[in-house]
């Protein structure tokens, strides 16, 4: 029973690979629908990661990983010119802390530049101290890479995906897709049905963009040629006193699974240092660890000694979706339509707007037609960032809407108007205010907020209190009264 | 006697402006109108004065205050009943961004928009937040559930809902031990107060009225080693912790909860000092001060939470009440006390506020103890002042009077603050 509509591209996955794609689809005359199984779009390991949009030298060229890299950094310049958020060009620092690391610099600058990245030096101690005091003296040597940056990976998402929707990709949350199906019997190779719990689409294209749950979606395609495992990432926030204690992004030299433990001025101004690279066998693990902590900042004070642990004001763990070619999973596959779009670890967020140009092409051999839209709007309205506004239009804004003076989250200075907004393009939960705002992530870590925060979104949304959640599923935040039991139940 | 109405309009320049319509805050307004400070303006974040007072439904406020005891919105009511009779100028929803040097404000409120206004003196009566998870780093997953005591506080008594169905606490800080009262008396199962400490954070009244008297346990050196659930809270793992408070995991055990409160402290909320650049104390995590409670930038006062933690409200007041009268008098021309005594921590004393005294005034020295003494105690200070008391602990905040002629004929620049057993004291 095929649904009578035919939409032109399902996107699976709300992550930062599949709203890319959406977003650059919607240039086209295209019917495209985006399936994000959690609440928000970006909750996944694309909010729960490092920020960075790396230089470009990092990966093979003879992988995927590596020819996506660069152009990828260069699609991010593009990205935020449209979009304006959060990105700053602040350049990396591939440090070497011993004779044998040298040959490692040595090697990944001939291969930057044979790569075409621009701006590449090696510098020496002194020229290192000179820019970054506050680095161990303990480094001899270092690889500038003026090309890498910081992003807010959850700002740019939600900008992107906003984009998106504005030009007219519908973005389903709570989507879990749960089967694939042919629709019509006997047309293998005609189009396809997919089925979440509350709804079923037929499409003429599928872009598996399911991150964790991407080997899963292709098995359900009937297409099951990788497996997907995880590799956590740990990642530790820094109080805002310590915001400038590096400037640019500071690398160790990389082992054969990981870059290592980083040290990165956040674009918010937070130092974060992390992350690990431990496999785990369940997808869905984001906890951190004490031996995860102990690694991050092991590794972090040979870098920079000056860090503490004394200093966290909050952890997180994202999964990097590691296929098992370890290598990006790109392209066409034996199901006709189904385009995959998978594996996508680290350099993935770097990568993605060159994933997005990738794919489309891959959608164009497999006939798809791309007539570019003239009503195509490539810049997103700005939700208004109050913080950092002058104080004159900061009053301006404030005698216009009373909403814009009143103050919610005093640590990141958000006001009730920013709040109200973000419900209002889209954000379910405290996590997506959280995200979209900034309302709850400073140093009382929503000790104030969270109330305020729930209110308007219980008011916004026209829900009670406790059907607002954390983040979706069973993220239930509060309960009434007579919920639980009238009699207390003694001791325990 | 609620605000009635919303004040629209403020003075383009105050003698008297203060942060924080609290216990400190109001309290530093009436301190302020009796030392004949003409206009005062005092400033709430929140749609009411009152500050924390407000979600703290239970007794045990005004004691000291009042002389007798009284519950937290009773004892901001008595003192906003004050505040308005004395005409002091308040804007509620309101908040203060940025104190410049010189007295120069910044501040939003939807009813006054974002405006300045210079105020002569300025007293910051902000108050303390509440540790979160990430102060002191539990591992694990990040499922709601996990809130400070405060929060849940503020839910349950002013919003009523409550935060799970079965809860434990970890730390015995006074917040945590109400609040395992609280929760039980509103049917919420609380199946443990867990603290790292081998004694109690909180007051001894609130360990005995809030937990012993319901049965609910107190795990003294004991800690939570491990959040664990995807979406909401499902578990804690908590584990002993040896003398050097590192948690011993063999030993460690889980306990099935869907909400865990956080009562592991308060921090001085005194980032408006920070950014004038005030000197602070390392160990209250509050601004320095002197005996009139200004703190190193002149004419920008401090009292209350926001300078150090104090145990009682009502001594919160007392401490502010000063902060408002120097500031009046500095306001009105008044000529600065010279200040040339510092009061140091000594033996088995965390840290002594204010930190200077001029040798003229009549002081309240407050300081906390680092470690309980169950028996005879002898506070000194320096060689000018001793007193016995029967017993010291480090929840509870100690003061002492100190008085000019104390100081009569003693000629030295620093008076070290000792809490000692009272039996090593050589007489």
């Amino acid at each position: 029973m095929a649904p009578s509509r035919c939409h032109d591209v399902i996107v699976i996955g709300g992550g930062v690979v599949g709203i890319t794609l959406a977003r650059e689809l919607s240039r086209y005359h295209l019917d495209v629908v985006v399936l994000e199984s959690d609440a928000e779009v970006g909750f996944g390991v694309s909010k729960a990661n490092s920020g960075i949009i790396h230089s470009g030298i990092h990966a093979d060229p003879a992988t995927l990983k590596g020819a996506l890299e660069w152009p990828g950094n260069e699609g991010w310049l593009r990205l935020r010119d449209d979009l304006g958020f959060g990105f700053a060009q602040v350049g990396e620092l591939l440090v070497a802390l011993s004779a044998e690391e040298l040959g490692t610099i040595e090697h990944l600058h001939a291969r930057g530049e044979r790569k075409g990245i621009p701006g590449l030096q090696r510098w020496d101690a002194a020229r290192v101290r000179a820019h970054q005091p506050n680095l161990s003296r303990d480094v001899i040597a270092a690889l500038w890479a003026p090309t890498a940056g910081v992003v807010n990976p959850y700002e740019a998402v939600l900008l992107i995906a906003d984009n998106a929707a504005a030009n007219g990709v519908e973005i389903a949350t709570e989507q879990p897709v749960t089967a694939i199906e042919p629709a019509h019997r006997g047309e293998p190779d005609g189009p396809l049905v997919v089925h979440t719990p509350t709804r079923t689409l037929a499409t003429r294209y599928l872009v598996n963009a399911a991150g964790l749950r991407a080997d899963e979606v292709a098995r359900m395609a009937g297409v099951g040629t990788f497996t997907i495992t995880g590799r956590k990432g740990e990642e530790y926030l820094l109080d805002k006193r310590l915001a400038g204690l590096v400037t640019s992004v500071i690398f160790p030299c990389p082992t054969p699974t990981s870059k290592g433990t980083l040290v990165t001025p956040t674009f918010d101004g937070t130092i974060m240092v992390g992350p690990t690279a431990e496999a785990t066998d369940d997808k869905d693990d984001t906890a951190t660890t004490p031996e995860g902590a102990q690694a991050v900042f092991a590794a972090a004070k040979r870098l920079v000694p000056a860090i503490s642990e004394r200093d966290v004001i909050a952890e997180f763990a994202g999964v990097r979706a590691v296929a098992d070619s370890d290598d990006f999973v790109l392209g066409a596959t034996g199901r006709r339509g189904f385009v995959n779009a998978a594996g996508i670890q680290s350099p993935g967020l770097t990568a993605a707007p060159a994933i997005a140009d990738h794919i489309i092409e891959v959608l164009r051999d497999e006939g798809l037609e791309l007539r570019e839209r003239s009503d195509w709007r490539p810049r997103a309205e700005h939700p208004v960032r109050f913080s950092v506004l002058s104080t004159r239009e900061q009053a301006e804004l404030a005698a216009s809407e009373p909403g814009f003076a009143q103050l919610v989250c005093r640590c990141e200075l958000v006001t009730e108007a920013e709040i109200v907004d973000a419900i209002e393009r889209g954000a379910r939960t405290l996590d997506g205010v959280k995200f979209r705002t900034r309302a709850g992530m400073g140093r009382c870590q929503g000790g104030f907020c969270t109330w305020r925060c729930l209110e308007l979104l219980a008011r916004c949304r026209g829900i009670p209190m406790t059907e607002v959640t954390k983040r979706g599923g069973t993220s239930w935040l509060v309960r009434d009264r007579d919920d639980v039991d009238a009699a207390p139940s003694g001791g325990s | 006697m609620p605000i009635t109405g919303q004040l629209r309009h403020l003075e383009a320049d105050y003698d008297v402006a203060i942060v924080g319509a609290g216990p400190a805050g109001m309290a530093a307004a009436l301190g302020a109108r009796a030392r004949g400070a003409e206009r005062i303006l005092l400033v709430d974040r929140d749609a009411e004065p009152g500050g924390i007072l407000l979600q703290c439904i239970h007794s045990g406020f005004g004691l000291h205050a009042f002389d007798e005891e009284i519950t937290g919105p009773e004892y901001a009511q008595r003192y906003l009943e004050q505040v308005l009779e004395h005409d002091i100028d308040v804007l509620t929803d309101a908040y203060v961004m940025d104190v410049g040097p010189g007295g120069r404000m910044k501040l939003m409120s939807p009813t006054v928009g974002v405006t300045g206004l210079d105020a002569r003196s300025v007293v910051l009566a902000m108050g303390a937040r509440e540790r979160t998870r990430g102060a002191i780093r539990i591992p694990g997953d990040r499922p709601s559930g996990v809130m400070t005591a405060g929060l849940a506080q503020r839910m349950v008594n002013l919003d009523g809902y409550l935060p799970g169905r079965r809860a434990a606490i970890l730390g015995s800080g006074d917040i945590g031990l109400i609040m395992a009262r609280r929760l039980r008396l509103e049917g919420v199962e609380v199946v443990g107060v867990f603290e790292l400490l081998p004694h109690p954070s909180g007051l001894m009244r609130n360990v005995v009225q809030c937990l012993d008297d319901l049965d609910i346990p107190l795990h003294l050196s004991t800690t939570v080693v491990g959040i664990h659930g995807r979406d909401r809270l499902e578990r804690v793992t908590v584990a002993p912790v040896d003398d050097g408070r590192e948690p011993i995991l063999e030993r460690s055990w889980d306990v099935d909860v869907d909400t865990l409160l956080l009562s592991i402290g308060l921090i001085p909320d005194a980032e408006l000092a920070r950014e004038l650049g005030a000197l602070f104390d390392p160990v209250t995590g509050g601004p320095v001060v002197s005996g009139t409670m200004e703190t190193t930038i002149p004419g920008v006062f401090a009292a209350g939470n926001v300078v150090h933690v104090n145990d009682l409200a009502d001594w919160v007041s007392r401490e502010a009440r000063v902060a408002g009268e120097w500031a009046a008098a500095l306001a009105t021309g008044a000529r600065r006390p010279d200040e040339d005594v510092r009061l140091v921590p000594g033996d088995n004393v965390a840290y002594v506020v204010p930190h200077t005294i001029s040798r003229d005034g009549t002081h309240t020295v407050s300081f906390r103890v680092k470690r309980p003494i169950h028996g005879p105690t002898m506070l000194r200070i320096g060689e000018v002042h001793r007193r016995k008391v029967r017993a010291v602990v480090p929840a509870e905040m100690v003061t002492l009077q100190l008085a000019p002629r104390m100081l009569e004929g003693w000629s030295g620049a620093v008076l070290r603050i000792d809490a000692v057993p009272a039996e090593a004291v050589v007489r």
